[in-house]
């Protein structure tokens, strides 16, 4: 009874980790369809033809360049933001750190199209055309507060006293910030960095509210439904997905390197 | 403490709001102010001010409440398969845990759209899901799946999974093993183990993943309008709709807005039961 309830249990774990990567394996398998019409949604014949051009579609290209650049910047706007405000509340007590931590806390918990249609609402107020802009503004405003709550989950529990040592040893501020804060605080960096550029990258409702006539790549997608949708497509996303896998492997394993090296315990991810 | 180093120093006590500064200031101008030019648009209209508002719950109310249905129901189904995956991955995964939490991140790297778009390929009529339905007899010969309820809520169960099952394993794998093994060696059953103590204490991770999931998919209408028929529309697409088809600013104003009050008195709520910190 006891060992029926556990494979029970670990047949529906696996089960669901299978569901999970179910359109996953659609999404590379058709990359390698050859479609019979302009819809890559029926199976026709295995084709390399979409791999080996992979920007056969300008405006394809164009959107994933426009998305890529969207992302670095906001990416770079973001984690500084965050990180200083994850600075703040680990470190000092002070009047207002509960206010902060609920406007940190209220975008998280307010659905994409009502922080889409204000972000809108507001530059519709001031006149603001929509447009490169006002989609890396609206991408570092969801983005804040991820890597604000990710930096303070990481760096809650270390040791600050290793600073007052490097005063009391007489280093200069500058070269106890880069010597010793930065490198403690530097993977949850670096995490928190990966997550914003990753919800950069993927979102679609917010820029929808806020890219007037430009297209990212999510959004060339979403236009995709109605004129054409290429296999290309399919390689693009493979592409992100695996690139997505090596930096991932690559920050677990450089994590858990740094981490081991100061004796702690490793818990990625999380 | 830092702050302790250097005393009550007048620096030391300006440094945590010259910290925060750049990033507030921005949440206050890109989403504090948004909500209020938000509500004015509202009440902007011709006529009074409660107008927009009386024509979104009047017209759209079948959709704030198919919206509210649906998300209810992806939360729930997001639950039942998120609990026993994180359960396996904080309590039996072993060596493989880093590998199998990589795993379940994994998907949501490759495009949120191409993933739907994915769905309606296996859904289609004619597709392997139909087909296979149709052959164990479960689906009538002419039955669908794409256009139906079941498409749409399936769609929103998947899209948000992994923001139930990350909390709930960030609070299991909090549990120390020593309270599981007394409560064993006390009480017969593990599943009484588990009803009494796992339980109980992943409960937080429980709330925080059910609002993770619930929000997002309530405001969601990707899901309804690909994998959807008009008949599944939900209020983010009508919101959409008004916003940018139609421009009927105080219309689609009063309904974000009726959207947004609903979850926020919630998670208020929630909030002061629990303490914001949970929710991190």
């Amino acid at each position: 009874m006891r060992r029926l309830g556990r494979w029970l249990m670990d047949g529906v774990a696996w089960l669901v980790l299978l569901y999970l990567f179910l359109p996953i394996f659609v999404i590379i398998l058709y990359s390698f369809n050859k479609p019979a019409g302009k819809f890559n949604f029926v199976w026709k014949s295995f084709s390399l033809e979409a791999w080996s051009n992979p920007f056969a579609y300008e405006a394809l290209y164009e959107s994933m360049k426009l998305s890529l650049r969207v992302a670095a910047l906001s990416t770079l706007v973001a984690t500084i933001f965050g990180t200083l405000i994850a600075l703040a509340l680990t470190r000092y007590k002070f009047r207002g750190s509960s206010a902060v931590n609920l406007l940190l806390v209220l975008p998280l918990t307010t659905p994409e199209v009502v922080l889409g249609s204000s972000l809108l609402s507001l530059f519709l107020d001031f006149n603001v055309r929509s447009g490169f802009n006002t989609i890396v503004i609206a991408h570092i405003m969801f983005s804040v507060s991820y890597v604000a709550l990710t930096v303070r989950a990481r760096i809650r529990g270390f040791d600050w006293t290793l600073e007052e040592a490097a005063m009391d040893l007489g280093a200069p501020p500058m070269r106890v910030f880069f010597k010793v804060t930065l490198p403690i605080i530097a993977p949850g960096i670096v995490a928190a960095a990966m997550l914003a550029f990753a919800l950069s990258l993927d979102d679609f409702i917010i820029t929808l509210f806020n890219a007037g006539n430009r297209v990212t790549y999510p959004l060339y997608v979403y236009g995709a439904r109605r004129a054409a949708f290429p296999p290309q497509i399919n390689v693009l996303a493979t592409a992100i997905l695996l690139l997505s896998l090596l930096a991932l492997g690559a920050t677990v394993l450089w994590q858990q390197r740094t981490l081991r090296q100061r004796g702690m315990s490793v818990t990625p991810l999380a | 403490m830092a702050g302790t180093a250097s005393g009550g120093s007048r620096r030391s006590r300006l440094a945590p709001y010259l910290l925060v500064a750049p990033g507030i200031l921005w949440l206050l101008v890109f989403f504090v102010a948004p909500t209020i030019t938000l509500a004015q648009t509202s009440v902007s209209g011709a006529g009074p001010w409660y107008e927009a508002y009386g024509r979104a719950l009047g017209n759209y109310g079948v959709h704030f409440f198919r919206s509210l249905r649906y998300a209810l129901g992806a939360t729930l189904l997001a639950l039942a398969m998120g609990y026993p995956l994180a359960y396996f991955i904080a309590f039996r995964a072993g060596r493989l845990k880093n590998l199998l939490l990589g795993l379940v991140v994994l998907p949501f790297f490759t495009t949120f759209l191409v993933r739907t778009f994915a769905w309606k390929t296996i859904l289609n009529d004619g597709g392997p899901a139909v087909w296979l339905l149709q052959q164990l007899h479960i689906l009538d010969p002419g039955g669908r799946l794409l256009d139906t309820t079941i498409a749409v809520v399936g769609g929103l169960t998947y899209n948000f999974l992994p923001f139930m099952i990350l909390p709930i394993y960030v609070s299991l794998e909090k549990i120390d093993r020593r309270l599981v093994e007394a409560a064993e060696d006390l009480y017969s059953t593990p599943l009484e183990a588990f009803r009494k103590v796992v339980l109980p204490l992943s409960l937080p991770g429980v709330f925080a993943g059910s609002l993770l999931t619930f929000i997002p998919a309530t405001g969601d209408f990707i899901n309804a309008q690909l994998l959807g028929s008009p008949n599944q529309q939900m209020i983010g697409t009508v919101i959409q709709n008004q916003f940018l088809e139609v421009r009927d600013y105080p219309l689609a104003a009063s309904l974000s807005f009726v959207l947004m009050a609903v979850i926020t008195l919630g998670v208020l709520a929630y909030a002061r039961v629990l303490g914001t910190e949970e929710l991190a």
